[in-house]
């Protein structure tokens, strides 16, 4: 055995070496120096066109796979048991009486036994089928991305699909991870090491200047390690200082995508670790608000500390994500009113995902920090669209809840989300009278008419 | 990959639950789903306090959540859950029914008889009146008066009540009930959601999306 090594073992040295120089050399060409100037060389684009067209066909073949043999798609999402049809409450009764007794349906103002149905179908609709806590569950796809986590149709429906999705799955985990894995190395010990030299220098504006720079380039770094595809639009609108940015949350990833086209101040509780480590050097270059843990707990501390930094014009405006947990990118949650108590003007920032090349959403309750890094950097892409919208501030006579709910609405509608009233921190509260009474409302406006008609006959 | 088959294993009473409800194996793996995620502490049943918080929206909520748990039981489990909710599957045109074969549980008849017992919350076989103006009330709430409400409730019986036992049966709730229920749809829905409805977003590579203007890239 070692004998028929030998002769290979230099060989084989020499050819790793080659290989490793030419490996780093491309890196640095492709992705590291572009990413420390801020210029593209497209190549993320055409990328995403060929993955498009290669999904397509993808699906194409496992729907024609599926009719030939008369497999029942089990596509997740349209099975989900029930479609909410945006129908009317009067509709569908209407509906349910029409198929009914052979009498005319000139008016509905009289009561049916059958209207209970209707009733009972709601209800029966809600507990199969939550739309609520769907926001919470990732979104599910109809086409298929090649992997086969958002899919759960793969049998084997062809030999070349299968073929295509091994290949998939070696570049993804052979050549894709790896070298995402490494940037992402290099990004954050980057990060690390220039904002700790950065610290050693006076306050001033050389010190801030460098500061930004250096957080770009690391962020952009970062953006390449999970081989993101950013679409910024408005940018005219973009942060500025004394201000506080306020945008929809669905992965840690909001932060580096955010982060990697201006420079925020960041707000958050001081982990152990690396993250820990990471969040000390940062404040060292240029002010964050790190809480410790205790300090969390006490809001007043919190809006001190916030607006204090608000106030410092010199300072980088904040960066808060009011829902105060991940959704799931179909809908913007309720904001929490503490940072449109302080008084700031709010720039919202709307952040959309593309769901076909990737799931972005981070299930904290079924994946952790680590598992969800890696999931991120072994999907294909993460492509996505920030929209910066116009700023705004509190107006006379509006308290802090419907400030929030301002924003969101405006978020919720670039972004092309559902805007939800539902508290993104969902624990099963009841849910208040007046949706109940809403429907009442309708119902009996159909058998008794509304106080106004009452009134007139 | 794997085919559905080998995780109905997981479902409590899965194979027997596939032939009685008529459920597909995936469906019925979907409600499994659901089940485990209403039943937070990971008991195996659900208790009322579970089918509530999702049914506050509903007027007729408490009754809803009723129709679920048999008289006098506290917890309903998995597969009891199915069998109830199996009620609401379409009915199937054509079955051929050898006698000794139990109704299935989405026949017109099943149907109505869940219904039936919604009304009927004491289950002596009777709509009476009493019961008739409780579901009013549920229905139309605080926005009718006392007398409208008695008004209704009174037309409602005249006209169902034939042998003038001033209370509905079931036989006299089957003449008045209609003769297509309603059934949850099944409808594709799209790539994302949007306001109420379901748009597809389509994939052929342009710039923006036609129906929810995501733009794909500049």
């Amino acid at each position: 055995m070692e004998l028929f090594f030998n002769p290979f073992d230099n060989l084989l040295c020499i050819l790793l070496g080659i290989s490793f120089t030419v490996w780093f050399t491309l890196l640095l060409v492709f992705i590291i120096v572009p990413a420390i100037f801020g210029v593209s060389f497209g190549i993320r684009r055409l990328y995403m066109k060929t993955l498009l067209k290669i999904f397509e066909w993808a699906t194409l073949r496992i729907e024609r796979g599926a009719k030939e043999k008369n497999h029942h798609l089990y596509k997740p999402y349209s099975n989900a048991i029930i479609a909410r049809e945006p129908t009317s409450l009067e509709e569908e009764i209407k509906e349910i009486r029409r198929s009914g007794s052979n009498k005319d349906l000139d008016s509905v103002s009289e009561f049916e036994m059958s209207d209970i149905f209707y009733f009972a179908r709601r209800g029966v609709e809600s507990i199969m089928d939550d739309e609520v806590t769907k926001r919470f569950s990732a979104e599910e796809l109809e086409s298929w991305n090649l992997l086969t986590r958002s899919n759960n149709n793969f049998h084997y429906i062809s030999l070349r699909l299968t073929v295509l999705w091994w290949l998939g799955l070696l570049i993804r985990y052979g050549i894709l991870l790896p070298l995402r894995v490494t940037l992402a190395f290099t990004g954050v010990s980057l990060l690390v090491f220039l904002t700790s030299l950065i610290g050693l220098l006076q306050n001033g504006r050389m010190k801030n200047v460098l500061s930004e720079k250096v957080h770009l380039m690391c962020y952009r770094i970062c953006v390449r390690a999970l081989t993101a595809i950013i679409t910024y639009h408005d940018s005219e609108n973009k942060p500025k200082n004394g201000g506080i940015c306020v945008a929809n949350h669905t992965s840690p990833i909001d932060v580096i995508i955010l982060a990697s086209d201006g420079c925020y101040a960041m707000v958050g509780q001081i982990h152990g670790g690396l993250m820990g480590v990471i969040q000390r050097s940062m404040v060292k270059a240029c002010p964050h608000i790190w809480f410790e843990r205790s300090e969390v707990k006490d809001r007043h501390l919190v809006a001190k500390r916030l607006s204090n930094h608000v106030q410092d014009k010199s300072k980088l405006p904040i960066l808060i994500f009011p829902e105060g947990t991940c959704i799931n990118n179909t809908s913007v949650m309720m904001f929490k009113k503490g940072s449109f108590d302080i008084g700031a003007t709010v720039y919202p920032v709307a952040i959309k995902y593309d769901p076909r090349f990737g799931d972005a959403f981070w299930n904290s309750s079924k994946f952790g920090m680590v598992s969800y890094l890696l999931r991120m950097m072994s999907s294909w892409a993460i492509v996505c669209s920030v929209w910066y919208l116009p700023p705004m501030s509190r107006e006379e006579g509006e308290d802090a809840v419907q400030f929030a709910n301002r924003v969101k609405s405006a978020i919720a509608r670039k972004g092309g989300l559902v805007d939800l009233l539902w508290d993104g921190g969902l624990k099963r509260e009841k849910v208040k009278d007046t949706f109940k009474e809403e429907q009442q409302k309708l119902y009996s406006k159909m058998l008794v008419g509304t106080q106004e008609d009452r009134s007139r006959s | 990959m794997g085919s559905s088959r080998s995780s109905l294993r997981r479902v409590p009473d899965g194979q027997q639950l596939l032939q009685e409800t008529g459920f597909s194996a995936a469906v019925l793996l979907r409600l499994h789903q659901r089940f485990q995620f209403l039943d937070k502490d990971s008991r195996g049943h659900l208790r009322s306090e579970d089918l509530e918080a999702e049914l506050s929206e509903n007027p007729m909520g408490d009754r809803i959540v009723g129709a679920f748990f048999q008289p006098g039981q506290e917890t309903v489990d998995f597969p009891s859950f199915v069998r109830v909710l199996a009620h609401f599957r379409p009915t199937e045109k054509n079955r051929t029914r050898g006698g000794e074969q139990p109704e299935p549980a989405n026949s017109r008849n099943r149907k109505l008889k869940f219904a039936f017992q919604l009304y009927d919350r004491d289950r002596d076989g009777k709509i009476s009146r009493t019961e008739l103006l409780q579901v009013l009330r549920e229905m139309l709430g605080l926005q009718v008066t006392e007398e409208q409400l008695q008004s209704i409730a009174e037309r409602a019986i005249q006209e169902a009540d034939l042998d003038r036992d001033h209370a509905i049966c079931f036989d006299e709730f089957r003449k008045v009930g209609p003769v297509r229920l309603p059934e949850p749809q099944h409808v594709a829905v799209g790539l994302l959601l949007h306001q109420e409805g379901m748009a597809r977003c389509s994939l052929n590579i342009q710039r923006k999306c036609d129906l929810c203007h995501f733009h794909l890239w500049n």
